[in-house]
């Protein structure tokens, strides 16, 4: 039930919503994308960015936040640190325990390599955790991996680098595939067909599904496998520093108990920075959809040791974030829900877009309704639109949305909102990272040898958006691959004596650009006590 | 102004606004969270809460990323639950009855007390699902755990020491791997792939020039 404020556009929603329903509301052409994104979308604002002073990045734009994290200080200094104290001796050292890094764990283990997976909070607690709509991959008999990268490529901006999109398009089946043998459910035909849907952007129904708890079904299961082959998982205990060896590769990290904040030494020979995304950092004041600990932790750890950044200046703002109530504010609200027929429709019953462009076209596009236009509905905590859902019973049936958005149905069902019955209110969330570290097609970084990144740390897969389903996909693409070839690699590596030299180094690089700042980095956690 | 109401943290009291969720409450109250904090938006478990409204005898529980303040609430996170986890080889079990016996046994130690269901923030039918295990119906299991987010607080509750949600975890992955029926279609492509089918097609399109990619790309067919 909502409040009696909303109740005029309410009755024009549900007025319009018989013709709405019917209506086949035409796509942007290039032109007019281009355009609605240099005026509405958050990337293209100019004032929101910073320029990089120090390290390989330096001269390029990224946002405040992250500009202060990159450049700020370590936790810590080389004396605070007996490196020839260590409490982890590993072949292959894996930060962070979301989808990538346990994708990588179970094949770095597959191929024989003593793994270790650390992560600040629990294995699990990661935006894999939350990704509801589904993973893409083109196996169906009018798909081919040619046309799902030809999907990605235009949809990112045609900036993905190409190797890594086509690895991403064509190990995808098998990827769905090597879920499924693990005992991932997905949503199958009694024939064993895939339900298969649109997401913005494809071209072909290709987004594989587990209702709309995808993410939780397949981080889950991959939690089970990693538990069960016993491979050791250190939780409660962050990375916050990189160890090099004395030839400059990457060797370990210093890690620090969250709780009691004891500190110890991890040596490994080769290094997975699995660590995620960056929504917690809230760039631009955005609210976020994801989980506690995103905070650009990898990107930071990577780029004080001489690691390059890809486009990190490219964030995506999932256009339908919850913006009502406040005590969902910003909350997921999976792009399942248009591809399932539901139509943005703004304060007058109007529906102003094709529900499924892009990710940054449909932000950009309900950011323009809400301001220049106009035509938002304000919610007390900003303008939004509607997402009208009840079109999804009348187009499926009763039952739908019961069936295939649950996780939905529940959230709202929670503040008194029935979802196939009443619509509700979006505003674009921070969502993803689209940029991270730049990596070769075996997910090594491109310049420090041994340190391997996955998932969304990783910058350059999609190029500078990211399609629905694309994600959740190369976590397990990746961080398979990155698994596999970090534990080959560590069979020849001979480490040398352990350093932390590159923490002084890059404090002189500081100095020397004249930076004033007393931030320390990684950020870990963000804090939302009361000022 | 900010209606107030008072929650008691541990014990202690705290005024808070009344539309803050029990875990925004407890960071306006001062805390920093790193235990009982993960997704918080009600997909990891990670908050199991257990709390009582003054002058009622219930005990509640919720996830406290997904339940408003109430006055009078006093309130215990549960941020860690010991569940018992059993390992095995997915490759090598079968979906039978005797899995379950092996690993779980105390399931059929069940007194049906249903405190699992009336506990569970997700309102599912735990109980309902600990029987279909126990007598080897591993789908209709999968189905009726599935909006399982683990968070233990089924098992808090429970006289027979029954893991609730590792039961169910056995139960749908023996079901997502042996017992749904397999994807013909998923099984032809990547064979195909793994033959080089579309190699050639994937490097004629990769090879052209950006403004050719452009072309095809915004006048690529969309299927229905």
């Amino acid at each position: 039930m909502y409040p009696e404020k909303f109740q005029k556009s309410l009755a024009a929603v549900e007025a319009a919503r018989e013709a709405n329903t019917a209506y086949e509301p035409a796509r942007m052409t290039a032109k007019e994308k281009e355009d609605l994104l240099a005026a509405y979308h958050p990337d293209y604002k100019k004032s929101e960015f910073a320029t990089l002073k120090i390290g390989a990045n330096k001269g390029e734009s990224v946002p405040h936040e992250l500009c202060e994290m990159l450049q700020a200080h370590s936790r810590i200094s080389a004396s605070d640190v007996d490196l020839s104290d260590v409490a982890y001796d590993v072949d292959v050292l894996i930060i962070g325990g979301g989808g990538a890094g346990a994708s990588a764990a179970i094949e770095a283990d597959n191929v024989g390599a003593k793994t270790m997976i650390v992560t600040k909070l629990r294995i699990g607690d990661a935006n894999t955790m939350m990704a509801e709509g589904g993973i893409q991959a083109a196996d169906k008999p009018n798909d081919s991996p040619a046309i799902h990268f030809l999907d990605a490529f235009g949809g990112g901006h045609f900036a993905a680098k190409k190797e890594l999109l086509e690895k991403l398009v064509c190990d995808a089946p098998e990827a769905i595939q090597w879920l499924n043998d693990l005992g991932v459910e997905f949503d199958k035909a009694p024939d064993g067909t895939m339900i298969t849907t649109h997401g913005g952007g494809t071209s072909r129904k290709r987004m594989h599904a587990a209702k709309d708890y995808s993410g939780a079904e397949i981080m889950r299961t991959l939690r089970d496998e990693v538990l069960n082959r016993g491979i050791p998982v250190v939780d409660f205990t962050s990375a916050i520093e990189l160890i090099l060896d004395e030839n400059g590769k990457a060797a370990g990290a210093v890690l620090m108990n969250m709780e009691t904040k004891e500190l110890m030494v991890a040596r490994a020979k080769t290094v997975i920075i699995a660590t995620g995304g960056a929504g917690r950092m809230h760039y631009q004041g955005f609210p976020t959809s994801n989980h506690y600990g995103a905070t650009a932790d990898g990107l930071v750890l990577g780029y004080r040791v001489g690691a390059k950044l890809l486009y990190a200046d490219t964030l995506q703002y999932h256009p339908t974030g919850a913006a009502f109530p406040q005590q969902i504010f910003g909350a997921l609200v999976t792009e399942k829900v248009r591809s399932l027929g539901a139509k943005l429709v703004n304060r007058d019953g109007k529906v102003f877009m094709h529900p499924l462009e892009t990710r940054d076209v449909a932000a950009a596009s309900i950011i323009r309704e809400c301001s220049d236009r106009d035509e938002g509905i304000d919610t007390g905590n900003g303008k939004a639109v509607w997402l009208d859902t009840p079109m999804i019973e009348k187009i499926g049936g009763e039952g739908t949305i019961e069936r295939r958005i649950p996780a939905m149905m529940r959230m709202f069902g929670t503040y008194g909102i029935d979802i196939r019955k009443e619509p509700i209110l979006v505003y674009p969330t921070l969502h993803y990272q689209n940029g991270g570290l730049d990596i070769d097609v075996s997910g090594m970084t491109t310049n420090v040898e041994n340190l391997f990144v996955a998932g969304e740390a990783v910058g350059g897969i999609h190029g500078r958006n990211r399609l629905m389903g694309n994600s959740l996909l190369d976590i397990i693409v990746f961080g398979r691959s990155a698994g596999k070839n970090a534990a080959e690699k560590s069979k020849d590596v001979k480490v040398g004596a352990l350093t932390l030299d590159h923490i002084a180094k890059f404090d002189a690089e500081r100095e020397a650009a004249g930076i004033v700042t007393d931030a320390v980095s990684p950020k870990l956690l963000p804090d939302y006590r009361r000022k | 102004m900010e209606n107030m109401v008072d929650i008691y943290l541990f014990g202690k009291k705290y005024s808070v606004p009344d539309d803050l969720t029990i875990m925004r409450a407890m960071e306006y109250a001062g805390y920093q969270l790193v235990r009982g904090c993960g997704c918080r938006n009600g997909f990891c478990g990670a908050c199991a809460t257990i709390y009582r409204i003054k002058g009622d005898r219930t005990l509640r529980t919720c996830l406290a990323c997904q339940t408003k303040v109430e006055n009078n609430m006093y309130v215990a996170t549960l941020p860690f639950f010991p569940l018992i986890k059993q390992v095995y080889d997915i490759e090598k079990i079968k979906p039978t009855e005797q899995i379950m016996m092996q690993l779980y046994p105390e399931i059929y130690a069940c007194v049906g007390c249903n405190a699992c269901t009336k506990a569970c923030p997700q309102g599912l039918n735990v109980m309902q699902y600990i029987a279909y295990a126990q007598r080897g119906e591993y789908e209709k299991c999968a189905e009726e755990s599935f909006d399982c987010v683990m968070c233990g607080i089924c098992s808090s509750r429970c006289p027979a020491g029954i893991s609730h949600p590792q039961v169910a975890m056995l139960a749908r992955r023996l079901n997502g791997k042996y017992l749904a029926p397999k994807s013909e279609h998923l099984e032809n492509r990547v064979k195909e792939i793994k033959d080089g089918t579309f190699t050639e097609l994937l490097e004629a399109l990769m090879g052209k020039p950006i403004e050719e990619m452009k072309e095809l790309y915004n006048n690529r067919d969309i299927e229905k």
